[in-house]
Order: structure tokens, then sequence, then C-alpha cells
């Protein structure tokens, strides 16, 4: 049963993964990266991290994709046209790929000869209850300093669009 | 008994109870909206109207499916479909009763319990705004357009009162799970204020509660922030475009989404399927004394009728009625039925308010929505909650 929902959401992953790279429609893209982002949700689910799960679903779906689609409408962006592509892409795109692929698979398999196999449910560290334990205990300095640095973002926006408006 | 056979019987109760509830809840809203205005409401397809929901399914059904020219075909047939499953998933987590069991089957009146029951939830309502979005960009004409962006902005902003407002809730509770959060209200102070979380210590979520009312009404696009669809101005906003079944989707997903919404606020803020009042007092005969009442005044009204259709139905309710009461009586039913009663009369209650602000309030302006939202309820939300997780780390 775990095997079957990691084929589904691992395969509807690298398809939307594919789509967003291949649509020609800016929305299309946008729809298959919340696709991407949803089959994620689905496999910390599988791997018992239930709250990273409903996080990446509220922040990226729900969140950041909105704002990505809201100014695409807004700009009524329309499709792109396809370019023909240059030679040299067409000539040395594939063996570059190829290349960077077995160098990628190569590494890790010299960091991580022989990888332990992963167990559904297996982990418990997920839940709510771990996470906030982690945050605020081990990892309390680095959280501090995430939490200052979005509060400059924050101000540094408000700032810029000021500006603007004067 | 197997496990997913019991999860099927429970999924088909469920939503065989939720989409007949939606049917009805519409005639219901008419009719409500109707004696507010001093009318009757629907009357004529079965007694009172009650064929009506059926009359409407069977128009919306055999209408012709129009296909504007110029919509993007694939997103327009997909919004619908969106909108209206991502309004049905939520009920999956809201425990409808405790624990129950028929013979030497236990199961608890929940479809699934998860840990993250509430997070859940909010990740499932932050989805629900792109099938507003996508509906109004692939309609392809300027009212869906800009209906769609003003929702789009408008539940955004209020999601975020929304979610403080839950964390106070969630505080109080210390637990992220709905069964687990109605279990923390049980008690009872003094031995008979319920320990709901409107009413519970260290903080009384009273304003939590307050503005958790208000932001569902603007998550759900109802009156008096339907601005998404305000046909003064924008024709009917976001869902112009549609027609037959199409359009039925968008007009059930609205009324999942109050259900579940409803749902939400009962389990979060007054508790769930406890009764207000506790047991040695007799909250346990309340349900069957209220339906015995109900079937009392039909059958009076049925001998003393003002119509003369009404000589035969209204004792027929009554009976039906007097029946319902009967069945609270039943030791072997009792404890399955009366807590559902406690949870459905709440979030009945809560549906009900929602109705009867629509026939009392004016819809609001747009910038009066907006400041609203974030000149007054996000502080106001911030606020409680600061004051909750203060009172909280010191007392708890």
């Amino acid at each position: 049963m775990d095997a079957i929902l990691f084929l589904i959401f691992a395969i509807t992953a690298v398809v939307c993964g594919v789509l967003v790279v291949t649509r020609r429609h800016p929305i299309s893209s946008a729809l298959a990266l919340i696709g991407v982002m949803g089959s994620l949700a689905g496999l910390y689910l599988l791997l018992g991290a239930p709250f990273l799960a409903a996080a990446q679903v509220i922040v990226y779906a729900g969140a950041i994709m909105v704002l990505f689609v809201f100014v695409i409408m807004l700009l009524n962006a329309g499709e792109e046209r396809k370019s023909s592509g240059s030679r040299l892409a067409r000539v040395a795109g594939v063996p570059a790929l190829v290349a960077l692929l077995g160098f990628l698979a190569y590494t890790i398999f010299r960091m991580y000869p022989r990888p332990e196999t992963v167990e559904f449910g297996g982990f418990h560290g997920g839940t709510p209850y771990a996470i906030g334990y982690a945050i605020f205990t081990k990892y309390l300095l680095p959280f501090e300093i995430t939490s200052i640095l979005v509060l400059i973002a924050i101000v540094g926006a408000v700032v810029l669009a000021y500006k603007e408006l004067d | 008994m197997n496990f997913y056979l019991l999860c099927a019987i429970k999924a088909a109760v469920v939503a065989g109870a939720l989409m007949t509830a939606l049917a009805y809840l519409q005639w219901v809203e008419r009719k409500v909206i109707a004696h507010i205005q001093v009318r009757m409401g629907p009357y004529r397809v079965g007694p009172h109207g009650l064929l009506q929901p059926l009359a409407d399914v069977i128009k919306l059904l055999t209408k012709e499916d129009l296909l504007p020219p110029g919509v993007n075909r694939f997103y327009f047939v997909l919004a619908p479909f969106l909108a209206i499953s991502l309004a049905l998933i939520s009920i999956c987590v809201i425990p409808f009763g405790p624990e129950i069991h028929a013979g030497p089957v236990y199961t608890w009146m929940q479809l699934t319990d998860l840990n993250i029951g509430v997070i859940f939830v909010l990740a499932i309502s932050s989805l629900s705004v792109y099938a507003v979005v996508l509906a109004g960009w692939a309609s392809n004409s300027k009212y869906p357009l800009l209906g769609s962006l003003r929702s789009a902005a408008q539940m955004i902003s209020y999601e975020l009162p929304m979610g403080m407002a839950v964390a106070g809730a969630l505080l109080v509770s210390n637990t992220l799970s709905l069964r687990g959060i109605v279990e923390t209200q049980s008690q009872y102070y003094w031995g008979w204020i319920p320990a709901w979380n409107v009413f519970h210590g260290p903080f009384p979520q009273i304003f939590g509660f307050a503005i958790f009312l208000i932001t569902i009404f603007a998550e759900t696009n109802r009156v008096p922030f339907d601005l998404a669809e305000a046909e003064s101005e924008l024709v009917a906003g976001f869902h112009t475009e549609y027609s037959s079944l199409k359009f039925a989707g968008f007009f059930m997903a609205e009324y999942a989404n109050m259900v579940t919404v409803c749902a939400m606020a009962t389990v979060l803020y007054l508790g769930g399927w406890m009764p207000p009042f506790p047991a040695r007092y007799g909250s346990n005969f309340v349900p069957g004394i209220v339906f015995a009442i109900a079937g009392a005044v039909a059958i009076y009204h049925g001998l003393h009728p003002a119509r003369k259709r009404d000589r035969l139905t209204l004792p027929a309710f009554g009976a039906i009625f007097l029946g319902i009461a009967a069945l609270f009586c039943v030791p072997l039913f009792q404890p399955i039925l009366t807590p559902l009663f406690w949870f459905l009369a709440k979030t009945g209650f809560l549906l009900f308010t929602f109705m009867w602000v629509r026939g009392t309030l004016p819809r609001f302006r747009y910038d009066q929505l907006m400041r609203f939202a974030w000149r007054f309820l996000f502080p106001a939300a911030a606020l409680n909650l600061l004051v909750t997780a203060l009172l909280v780390a010191l007392v708890g």
C-alpha cells in the first residue's frame, strides 16, 4: 500500500515538474508547480511528517503560489512562443545532461555507498509536538535569526513600496 | 469487523447525510430569508416546498451546459470540480460524536482523526481560493475576473486573523487533534458552566470566537462579505459564465464550506458534542422533549388547519417528530443520538446565524472590507493570541 502510494505521488511530482518547464502558458506552469508541492506534501505524509506536509500545503500551495497566480493574472501574461532553440543546445544539451546526471549519481553513491532502506511509518519525529520541541530547544537560535530575517524582509518591502507611492 | 469495510460504511453514511443536508440547507435558507422578509418562501413543490431541492436538482441537470467562446476550456471545467471537492474533503476530520458501539464493533463518530486535524482543515481552506481564481480567469470575461481577484484578496486577508483566532483556542486546548480538542472541553465549572473554549480558563476565547465567526463569513464569501459575487456591481462575480451543473458545483461548494466552518466553530469553541449542562441536570432528556414539543405543535396545527392541505401534512410531520422523540428514549440509541443531537444543534444554530445575517446586514464596500480586516480584525486577533499565550504560560 505504502509503495503504491509512494509511486503515485512520486510519478505525479515528476510529471508535474516536467510540465512546469514544458507548458507554454504561465498559468499552466504555475498550477503544475502547485501539483509538485501537493505531491511532495503527500510524500512527507507517507514518511511520517504530517505537520511538515500540512505546512507545505499552507505555505507553498496556499500562500506563495496564490500570489504567483495572482500576479500572472493581473499582468495578463499570454502564451509564450516557442523559440527554435540554438544549435549548440541541441548538439551539446543531451550529452551535457547525461554527464551531469551521471556525476550526481556517482557523487551520491560515493557519499552513501550502502543506502539504508527507507521504511514507511518508521519515523516518528514529524508530529507537531516533536517539531515544536526541536524548534524551541535545539534550534532556537536559527529559528529566531530566521524570524528576524523575515521581519527585515517585511520592513524592506514596506519601505520600497512606500517610496513608490510618494 | 474489517477496517476497510467499516471505513467504507462510515464514509457512505457521512457523504449521503452531507449531500442531503446540503440540498435541504438551501431550502432552509430560502425559508428563513423569506420569513425575515415577511414572505412565505417556497411553497408549491411538495408540502411546505419540501420537495423544492429535488425540483432544483432536476432543473439544473436538464439545463443546457453552456461553454462560452473564448474560455480556457480545461481550467473552466476544472474550477467547479476543484471547488466542490475541496469543500467536501474537510468533513472527514470533523468529529460528530464520541466512541460508539453496535454489538462488538467499536468506532468513533468521525471518519478519521488526524493529529494535525486543525492544520489540515486550514490547509484545505487555503487551497479553495484556487477554484475561485481559476473560474474567474478561465471565463475570459471582465466581471468574473474582477470578482475572482476581489475574492482572492479577501480570502487571503481574512485567513490571517482566522488562523490567529484558531491559534488562541489551540493554546487553551493544547492539542491539534479535533477529537482531542472536544475532549478537553468536557468538564464543568462549579458543576454547571461548561468548560467550552468560549468559557475555558485561563483566558476565555470569547473574543477569539467572535473574530473566528466574522472571518468565516468572509472565507465562505457570504453576506456581508460577498464582494466576490456582488450582483449589483459584478452581475454574479466569478461564476457569471457558468450554467447548469457547473454552476451547481459552485453553489454546493458554498454550502459545503458553510457546513464545514460551522462544524469547525462548534468543535473549536462550543464544545463539539458536549451538552451545555451536565447529564445529572437532565441534559439527556432535552432532545426528546424538544422533538416531542415540535410534534405536539405540528399535530395541534394539523387539527386546526389554516389551509386545507395542512389537515394531512402537519399531523404526518407531527407523527415523524414524535417518532424521533421516542427514538431518543430507547436506551440502545440514546448514547449515539444524544451527542449527535448536541453537535447538530450547535452547528445548525451557527448555520442559522449565517442566514440571519444574510437577511439582516447590507454588503460592505470593498475598501471598508479590507480596512476592517487589516486595521481592526488582525490587531485584535494578534492581541487575543498574545494575552492567551501569556496567561497559558503563567497559569498552565
